[in-house]
């Protein structure tokens, strides 16, 4: 059920919401969250409530969509309530604000806010600066932003260093825990060796890529490389050195990827691309301070970056198609030679 | 080199909360893997498990059965398993990685050669898969058949772990049919796996609702001080099914709803509830309360009182014309099977001392419902009219396993009006509105604990044979006595009178589910 409010304010939102609930039965009960999606006005938009929708499958929340429109016309607020099956497991609120009403976005947010449940602001295209200080981010226990999203995503990332608060996070970092969990698996096999050093390979503008060689960075505690991969989609492969072979985890076309380690045959890992709305779910899992994250965006700066695609990343999979008894040896050898 | 002890993996962070556990390289063979169970549960359950990337890169699923089957029948078979039944959609990516490790070997289990070359199947996934030689063995299979499996797994060196390698055996109930059997059926296991490679499975214990108890009990300030004698006048805990046994009869006939229900799912359940806090969540602390809460428990008597058995006769139930027990086939037509049980337990600790714990159980009853009922004492005293609390019961807190996962609280609310009159009202919440619609099935949960060997969601030797102690006293007394009688109830009821009987005689009541 779409329900339009032109011209309207909050208290009559509110009202409307009661009554909904009255004559609807318990929609809105046991709702566990707020998510406040904060958009500029446009086609875009539907995309970001249908992400929200699906998520709320998992997390029914309150999603009030506040979509900026023209700034030039006059101060008015347009509402619309989704709820039922327009809304998932959610029930949604769009404002659309224009004019000098455009910037005082919160204000609009704040009366509509569920009691005593957590606060999530997403930004599902450009965010603020500093989100922790913006008046939406404020309001927020998580503020999610999404680099990969924005214009220029290298630099986005770069501003989440500049400005990280306890409570953000990015849909890059998210995109990345198969990728983690899938690294950190292979090391819990022997050989239990350090590992000396690490390459990432990825596209050029993949701010994930550069996200996973900060946090190897971080964890590992040794030098990471961070190559541009000719052709792929985002991460395209990633190798662990240490002195008893490496971990080679090799993904060149988006959707699954081989596994590649001392004492194991090489194995095809499914590995495809995270749509937003998976990963909106496991943002909204988890609702306090991402401290791993932290610790990456900080190490960002250590990783080095190869100016040159490194000629072994595409050589070494060929190889091993060709010779899978041989291309492990000849790996290993190789790899001692490096270290 | 470091060995797997010492090891730290510096990419694992308890602080990173996001890193799913993923099982190690391993093997899981299913015997009986052309049964409903199996189709229905396991392989779908597999299959979520991969979908959302929890299960190691070279996982290996080995069916065995008599069927004259390739492999690639067998992948054909968990295809289409998969597609009915999985929860998660279909990839195509995920069920490719997914199906090169399937394998299928043919074969009784009598017949040496076949385990033998269930060996070498299970050697040839080692090395071309990585499975590490950590195998599972999930027997879906009558428990007749246990001894001989188990003895041939060991015979073809499937049963011995080397190293760091591990092995694990999954058997389902009935965990034998009282503590003789049960003990036997132990010690047959044991001889071959280690109690602590053994998991028995009990689904129950894997959904959200039941590990919910714990969490509802031992993270919240709200409930700890009235749950005691003081403040709960009694328990119900009920499994009710509207399904009836047509074509179980090769199971169910001469072992009855309350050996196949109450002595696993039910008595779990009452331990959940009633047992103490644990001193904290790892597996033996969490079991070491339980069996402390078993031991005190039994049955209560004079049973021909405080128990109740039925047996149901055909009717109409939800709109069907449905047979009566023993019309139904396979059933002697002299069946003694009783298909509802219920017994009273007593838990006797400071905390539960005079409280009665209702257990019941049934096939055709009025709808199928699993929930455990914490009835409160009525306040000691009401500063209203006589009139104004005609219609207030007892308060309650309802725990609601399925379906419609989550928990009800019963209070009294003032009706609205110029006069003061009071009603019940109850309060819910629902899983699912507050978590997921998707979350994950019971034996995805539990697969994965196999797989992970993390046993705290599985019962113990002693739990089974703990269980058994309380129900034996009953089930022999039915036997000797024959009192209370098995009576009639038409299916699409709440059971026999006898029920009824068995909870009246104190003043109370069952609770309509």
């Amino acid at each position: 059920m779409i329900i339009d409010l032109p011209s309207t304010t909050t208290s009559q939102i509110n009202s409307r919401l009661v009554r909904l609930r009255d004559e609807g039965g318990a929609t809105t009960l046991g709702r566990v969250l707020t998510l406040v999606i904060v958009t500029e006005d446009g086609q875009r938009t539907d995309a970001a409530i249908d992400a929200a929708n699906d998520a709320s499958r998992e997390h029914p929340c309150r999603v009030i969509v506040v979509a900026r429109g023209a700034r030039q016309a006059a101060p008015r607020l347009d509402a619309q309530i989704r709820v039922g099956g327009d809304a998932g497991a959610s029930e949604v609120v769009v404002l659309r604000l224009y004019g000098e009403l455009a910037k005082e976005g919160a204000s609009c947010v704040m009366p509509l806010l569920l009691p005593d449940t957590p606060v999530v602001a997403w930004w599902p295209f450009e965010a603020p600066v500093s989100p922790s200080k913006d008046p939406i981010g404020q309001l927020a226990q998580r503020r999610i932003t999404d680099a990969a999203a924005e214009k220029n995503p290298i630099k986005a990332l770069e501003t989440r260093r500049a400005h990280y608060a306890p409570g953000d996070t990015d849909l890059a970092w998210t995109r990345l825990t198969v990728w983690r969990a899938m690294l950190a698996a292979s090391l819990d096999l022997p050989p239990y060796e350090k590992v000396t050093e690490a390459e990432v390979t990825g596209e050029a503008d993949s701010p994930s890529t550069d996200l996973l060689a900060a946090w190897l960075t971080d964890r590992l505690k040794v030098p990471v490389k961070r190559f541009k991969a000719t052709s792929g989609e985002g991460i395209v492969q990633v190798r662990l050195n240490r002195p008893g072979g490496e971990v080679d985890l090799h993904r060149p076309d988006g959707r699954v990827g081989t596994l590649a380690q001392p004492g194991q045959p090489s194995r095809s890992v499914a590995l495809q691309r995270r749509s937003v709305r998976d990963c909106l779910a496991e943002e909204l899992r988890r609702l306090d301070p991402d401290e791993v994250y932290a610790g990456a965006l900080k190490s960002l700066s250590k990783v080095a970056k190869g100016r040159v695609p490194s000629a072994k990343p595409e050589e070494a999979p060929a190889e091993a198609a060709a010779e899978p008894a041989n291309g492990k040896a000849a790996r290993k050898a190789k790899a001692k030679a490096g270290s | 080199m470091t060995t797997s002890a010492k090891w730290r993996n510096p990419l694992r962070d308890p602080r990173d909360k996001r890193m799913p556990r993923i099982a190690g390289p391993s093997a899981l063979v299913i015997f009986g893997v052309t049964g409903d169970l199996s189709r229905k549960k396991l392989m779908p359950a597999i299959y979520d498990l991969a979908n959302r990337g929890l299960l190691p890169p070279g996982f290996g699923l080995v069916g065995f059965a008599r069927r004259d089957w390739a492999d690639q029948d067998f992948m054909k078979v968990v295809h289409d398993a998969v597609k009915e039944h999985a929860r998660t959609p279909f990839n195509e990516a995920v069920w490719q990685q997914l199906a090169e490790g399937i394998r299928f070997v043919q074969g009784t289990f009598d017949d040496d050669e076949a385990f033998d070359s269930l060996a070498s199947c299970l050697a040839a996934l080692d090395a071309e898969r990585g499975t590490g030689g950590n195998h599972a063995f999930y027997l879906s299979i009558p428990p007749s058949a246990f001894p001989t499996v188990v003895n041939q797994l060991k015979r073809a060196g499937l049963a011995q772990a080397k190293g760091d390698q591990w092995r694990r055996v999954v058997i389902e109930k009935p965990f034998g049919h009282d503590l003789k059997s049960a003990k036997e059926l132990n010690r047959t296991v044991n001889e071959v796996f280690p109690e602590e490679s053994v998991f028995r499975i009990d689904h129950y214990l894997g959904k959200e609702t039941v590990q919910n108890i714990l969490a509802l009990r031992f993270a919240n300030q709200l409930y700890e001080p009235i749950w005691n004698s003081n403040y709960v006048d009694h328990v119900q805990i009920t499994m009710a099914e509207d399904i009836g046994l047509g074509g179980r009869a090769g199971y169910y006939d001469g072992i009855g709803a309350t050996r196949d229900v109450i002595q696993n799912h039910l008595l779990q359940l009452l331990a959940l509830i009633a047992m103490e806090e644990p001193v904290s969540f790892k597996p033996a602390d969490l079991r070491a309360e339980k069996v402390k809460i078993l031991s005190a428990t039994r049955p209560a008597e004079p049973f021909e009182e405080t128990t109740a058995r039925g047996q149901y006769t055909g009717g109409w139930q939800g709109g069907q014309k449905v047979p009566g027990l023993l019309e139904e086939g396979g059933f002697s037509p002299e069946s003694k099977t009783e298909t509802f049980g219920a017994i009273t337990c007593e838990v006797n600790t400071r905390r539960w001392a005079g409280v009665p714990f209702y257990l019941r159980t049934g096939k055709r009853l009025g709808r199928r419902v699993t929930e455990v009922a914490v009835v409160f004492k009525r306040a000691p005293h009401l500063p209203f009219d006589d009139t104004a609390t005609e219609e207030l019961g007892q308060n309650a807190l309802v725990v609601r396993v399925q379906p419609d996962e989550g928990v009800t609280i019963r209070f009294g609310s003032k009706v609205p009006g110029n006069t003061m009159e009071v009603r019940d009202v109850t309060m819910d919440f629902g899983y699912g509105h507050s978590f997921t619609e998707s979350s994950p099935e019971a034996y995805e949960r539990l697969l994965l604990d196999v797989l992970l060997g993390e046993p705290s969601l599985f019962p113990k030797n002693d739990e089974v044979e703990l269980s058994w102690e309380i129900l034996d006293p009953v089930l022999e007394f039915w036997a000797r006595k024959d009192e209370p009688a098995l009576e009639k109830y038409k299916a699409g009821t709440w059971g026999p009178p006898s029920a009824d009987a068995m909870t009246a005689r104190t003043g109370r009541h069952w609770r309509r589910p």
